[in-house]
């Protein structure tokens, strides 16, 4: 219905990048388009929170003076890009989605943000999402919820809902998203797009407002396989400002994703298969997998028994790690300060609870508790020895297969408000997505069909640490496919 | 809330805890959001308790990512004196400050 009007595949970086080497387009001309398109569009689908206009035309007309005197343009000359709110940009709104971030203006960039706009890219403006990332509908946003581009009454998925949303409705030609526990992959999958897990370390988190240190990760959503593998090349790297971020050499993503899939081994997971699998879901996903066969890949069927546990040690170690996290948010350094406080105790309370929104204080007290004397052994331990479980089962599968592949969410996007009263239901919405953050593994949600009511479905392509190009090669297989 | 060291998870969480752990957490709860907190933080610690069903107890806690990766992440960088962000830029975004310290209100009572 209104799909035809808010839906729209963006030109490919391929495309865009000859036709401005060309001089057939402008990267002026090109932003101004997009701001229009903004312009139109966001009212509706409340897509963009803040726009970075002098700072993008700016990079646009620097991209046009090299295209005019005939120089080699950069790998994402001209391209223009969103970012989710979480990723701070220098001396523009970064709110990470919360009202106590309202009217920050931080004093660098994200190291992701700054390597996109080193190799050319114009950033359009700044993504909304869940509060601090925590979410999987984008309900969770203090200035308010994102729309499905496909369906406006649904959630385009969170956290990186508008991420997501930009990429399906061409607001974007590619964003970047975060992913602590699913927060790229569901969103790309409830929107129709592509969204990139890179392993744990593979991109530099400098600049990126932490929600749970040892599972955040960044990276690319766009409208394509090759797209995004190109974006990925981009971020990722070894940045001394992140101790975290490995040293490994970065592939050439899009050349490995240009390695037809024959030959390689996919593991299917029965335990991602079972209860709770919407059938439409399965039969698209079930599609894709004869696809790969057909494609040339051995179809293995193999077993990840702990699966079921991982949504709850998830929800421990992440509401630990948030509850530390967030510590910092005191109304001292930046951020809101409530007016109204007498002594500094006060100040830190009033400004805390004034400034989060229900679901961040839900998860800093679950955190808190879980962390609180007598009750570290019960709960964190506790879960981080059942992670090790889930890491190894993980590790032993990838000595038999090179990729994994799974429904990216067990249902399509849902109606705006349908789980917002139940918490744990929220969190069920996650329990495909959660294990692969425990691992640190990689993996990317490629399109995968549709329901009958024309809802995006994604499949996940999980593949060992560092295994980003195979997983590459695999989704371009199913996305080549065409379900 | 009892300060033995509990290695089971044995959900039942109290009023009386939940205010501890506001205290802790330095966040208020009005009157009206303690028992949808009660009842949401009870219904969580039910679900993740599933985690008991595990023996555990020779399983080494998973707690940084870089040693599954084969040591891939770096070592510890030079402890090196550096620039760092300008002072300035920083303060100008403190709630109140002199320009060169951050200032709240008074700790201590006379």
């Amino acid at each position: 219905m209104t799909a035809e009007r808010f839906v729209k595949k963006p030109r490919t970086l391929t495309d865009l990048r000859a036709d401005l080497a060309a001089g057939r387009t402008k990267a002026t001309d090109l932003a101004a388009a997009y701001y229009e398109r903004i312009e139109k569009l966001n009212p509706r689908l409340n897509i963009f929170l803040s726009l970075t206009k002098e700072r993008a035309l700016a990079q646009a007309a620097r991209i046009d003076a090299i295209a005019a005197k005939g120089d080699p343009l950069p790998p994402l000359a001209g391209i223009p890009v969103g970012i989710k709110d979480v990723l701070v940009t220098q001396g523009a709104p970064s709110t990470a989605g919360s009202k106590i971030l309202q009217g920050y203006r931080p004093p660098y960039d994200c190291t992701a943000v700054a390597r996109l706009e080193a190799a050319g890219a114009v950033l359009l403006g700044k993504t909304n999402c869940d509060e601090f990332a925590m979410g999987s509908s984008n309900e969770n946003s203090a200035y308010g919820p994102v729309r499905n581009p496909v369906d406006p009454e649904r959630v385009p998925g969170g956290s990186s809902g508008g991420s997501a949303a930009a990429v399906a409705s061409n607001l974007a030609v590619a964003t970047l998203g975060t992913d602590t526990g699913g927060s790229i992959r569901q969103p790309a999958s409830f929107c129709g797009v592509v969204g990139v897990l890179p392993t744990y370390g593979r991109v530099s988190r400098y600049g990126l407002i932490a929600f749970a240190s040892s599972l955040d990760r960044i990276g690319p959503l766009a409208s394509n396989v090759r797209d995004a593998a190109t974006m990925l090349g981009v971020i990722a790297g070894h940045d001394p400002s992140d101790a975290t971020s490995s040293p490994a050499p970065v592939p050439d993503y899009a050349a490995e994703s240009d390695t037809p899939a024959a030959g390689l081994r996919i593991g299917v997971p029965a335990e991602y298969f079972g209860e709770g699998l919407d059938p439409e879901v399965r039969a698209a996903v079930e599609k894709g997998i004869a696809a790969l066969e057909v494609a040339g890949c051995t179809i293995k069927p193999i077993s990840l028994p702990h699966t079921k546990y991982a949504v709850p040690t998830y929800y421990l170690v992440a509401t630990a790690e948030a509850s530390a996290n967030l510590a910092r948010f005191d109304g001292v350094r930046y951020g809101y300060r409530s007016p109204n406080s007498a002594t500094l105790s006060d100040m830190y309370s009033h400004s805390r609870d004034e400034g989060f929104g229900a679901e961040v204080k839900r998860r800093i007290f679950l955190g808190t508790y879980a962390l609180s004397a007598g009750y570290y052994d019960a709960y964190y331990l506790k879960a981080q020895q059942v992670r090790r479980i889930l890491a190894d089962e993980f590790l032993r599968a990838f000595a038999e297969v090179d990729a994994i592949v799974t429904p990216t969410s067990p249902f399509p996007a849902f109606k705006l408000g349908e789980k917002t009263g139940d918490p744990l239901a929220m969190y069920l919405a996650d329990i495909y997505t959660v294990t692969a953050s425990l691992a640190g593994i990689c993996g990317v949600s490629v399109p995968c069909g549709a329901t009958k009511a024309g809802l995006p479905v994604g499949m996940q392509v999980l593949a060992r640490h560092f295994g980003e190009g195979t997983a590459f090669r695999v989704a371009r297989a199913v996305e080549a496919a065409g379900i | 809330m009892s300060f033995e060291t509990r290695t089971k998870m044995s959900a039942k969480v109290t009023v009386e805890d939940v205010e501890r752990v506001a205290e802790l957490a330095h966040l208020e709860l009005a009157p009206d959001e303690v028992g949808p907190m009660l009842r949401d933080l009870n219904a969580i610690l039910d679900y993740v308790a599933e985690l008991n069903e595990l023996d555990t107890s020779n399983v080494v806690p998973l707690a940084q990512m870089g040693e599954l990766e084969g040591g891939a992440i770096a070592a510890l960088r030079a402890d090196l004196v550096r620039p760092s962000l300008d002072r300035s830029a920083v303060m100008s975004q403190a709630p109140e400050t002199d320009q060169a310290f951050f200032k709240v209100p008074k700790v201590i009572e006379r």
